[in-house]
């Protein structure tokens, strides 16, 4: 709660909650209760613009574009959500023994990792798609792995500089356990690096599922999705704008708000004084 | 003294009896066979340039080095076997019978907490304090190594106070659960003079107060001058001179010895 109110004190923080709130709240809402059924069409009202009864008007097959958005939001929270939790496992799993196992354990996971950055996500759901048919776990798996491996190397690099460091010496002369070091000392001092590279991801996977939607890997077409709202829409972005807009404007927003909510956490975990690591020893 | 105090187990300095210690990286043997004592209470100096290994030493006594290096000969604590012990066994011996200070006040104390935590942190493993209780040890650590305004000293992180003070906290944090033995590892080298001082009477008081053992690692002969009672002086991984301070200064056989003096300027 402390770390929250400090990250609603700065306005990038601000936004990026604020963002969230909405975000969830459309989710949420849409579990009971929608303007119009999203996936109605109608030939009767195609392209029709923005009114009373359809808020943003509706698509090229006459379905009510504020309901698709509303019940999109659920696909890219999920996807935002799910890609997160399983990047933080993958990531840790991969960064533990790397930067803390003895010298065979480390290499063998320096090399893993850098043979797994080296795959291509699109590869991965390429792969998955053919086995197992398109959807969203299939998007989660594999934006997940991808992120999770890089979260791991960023995280396996600042695991082993904070391992040496002299006040981790310092805790084991101390008499303190091995479990007990890294609760206390080593999770912490990568928390601020982990946060920032978990919200990036996370920001990344909303933005992934979008292409990989839009290339057909992702959310099926009877789910709203915005990255499918972009793909069926971009062919007539010089003829009707608006509807690219929204869907456009909507994983924009989420995004951006992903991003900066890493940087506003980032600082508010960081109780160190930014100056500080710069500045000379103080007698 | 105070109830924490009483509740130790075989508290007071402890002897320690170090031979043919070696530590290897690989193919490189950097410790070529160390040995010596340190008499229950004695303060030893060790003093030597970089890369003679002395701090590795100090490290090997405190069973800190990594898993690659290879550790033989003898470390006897009051007797009792070090070499060769799990971290699992070691972790009652440390903080209690052995503790340590590092060089770099910046960087021996974890950024991410509060002073008054990092002290009591062996104090609060070994003898399971209540929130209050350790708040009481806090301060009464704080008090004890000197630093000013105890009550902000142990709600403070270490960027907000000065490396002086950093090192106080960290010596506070070293002799919290009142340890036998002392390792200090160049303790004063990243401070100024007039700080050092300070910390150096600081030392004396704790070996004096607590009956505790000291091993002064540096590289200035003023400092072992001002703490220790006896000296060794290390040269490429081995002891190559050891007598009090007194013949050191006075009659240094080997060149090194003679050299880390004329560096010290007459300082002493």
């Amino acid at each position: 709660m402390r770390v929250l109110r400090r990250v609603m004190r700065t306005p990038s923080g601000c936004f990026a909650v604020g963002v969230f709130a909405l975000v969830a709240g459309a989710a949420l809402v849409s579990l009971v209760w929608l303007p119009q059924d999203p996936n109605a069409a109608s030939a009767s009202r195609l392209w029709l613009p923005p009114g009373a009864e359809h808020w943003l008007g509706t698509d090229g097959s006459g379905r009510d574009i504020a309901s698709r958005i509303i019940a999109g939001s659920r696909v890219s929270l999920g996807v935002a959500l799910g890609t997160g939790v399983l990047a933080s496992i993958i990531g840790f799993a991969l960064a533990l023994p790397g930067g803390l196992g003895n010298r065979p354990v480390r290499e063998i996971v320096a090399v893993s990792i850098d043979v797994l950055v080296a795959f291509p996500t699109i590869l991965l759901a390429i792969m998955l798609t053919a086995v197992f048919g398109s959807g969203i776990p299939i998007v989660i798996v594999s934006l997940g792995v991808a992120f999770g491996v890089s979260i791991g190397r960023v995280l396996r690099a600042e695991l082993r500089q904070v391992a040496g460091a002299d006040f981790v010496l310092a805790a084991r002369v101390a008499g303190l356990s091995k479990f007990r070091i890294l609760v206390r000392h080593l999770i912490p001092s990568v928390r601020p690096v982990f946060v920032v590279q978990l919200t990036l991801s996370m920001g990344t996977a909303v933005l992934a599922e979008a292409s990989l939607s839009y290339l057909g890997f992702g959310a099926p077409k009877a789910i709203p999705s915005w990255g499918v709202m972009l793909a069926e829409t971009q062919r007539y972005i010089s003829i009707y704008p608006a509807t690219v807009l929204w869907p456009g404007l909507a994983i924009t927003l989420l995004v951006l708000a992903f991003f900066l909510f890493g940087d506003a956490l980032r600082d508010a975990l960081d109780v160190r004084d930014p100056a500080d690591e710069t500045a000379e020893v103080t007698p | 003294m105070n109830h924490l105090r009483d509740t130790a187990h075989e508290s007071g300095a402890v002897s320690l009896e170090v031979e043919n210690l070696r530590v290897a990286f690989g193919d490189t043997e950097i410790i070529h066979g160390v040995s010596f004592s340190l008499a229950a209470g004695e303060r030893l100096g060790i003093i030597g340039g970089s890369g003679s290994g002395k701090t590795i030493t100090a490290l090997a006594i405190a069973g800190l080095l990594p898993a690659e290096a290879r550790v033989s000969g003898s470390v006897r604590m009051n007797g009792q076997e070090l070499i060769g012990l799990s971290d699992r066994e070691l972790s009652p011996i440390r903080g209690e019978r052995i503790a340590m200070v590092f060089q770099e006040p910046k960087t021996a104390l974890s950024p991410f907490r509060k002073l008054g935590k990092q002290m009591t942190a062996a104090l609060h493993l070994h003898y399971r304090l209540s929130r209050s209780e350790r708040r009481e040890a806090a301060l009464r650590l704080a008090r004890q190594v000197g630093l000013k305004d105890p009550e902000r000293m142990v709600r403070a992180y270490p960027h907000e106070v000065s490396g002086g003070q950093r090192q106080r906290a960290a010596i506070a944090a070293a002799v919290s659960a009142s340890p036998g033995l002392l390792l200090a590892d160049e303790p004063t080298s990243a401070l100024d003079t007039t700080v050092q001082r300070g910390i150096l009477t600081l030392f004396t008081e704790i070996t004096e107060n607590n009956s505790c053992s000291l091993i002064c690692i540096t590289h200035d002969i003023a400092v072992v001058n001002k703490v220790a009672d006896r000296v060794l002086v290390f040269a490429d991984g081995g002891i190559v001179e050891q007598g009090t301070v007194q013949e050191i200064l006075e009659r240094p056989q080997h060149t090194i010895t003679q050299s880390l003096i004329a560096a010290a300027g007459g300082a002493s």
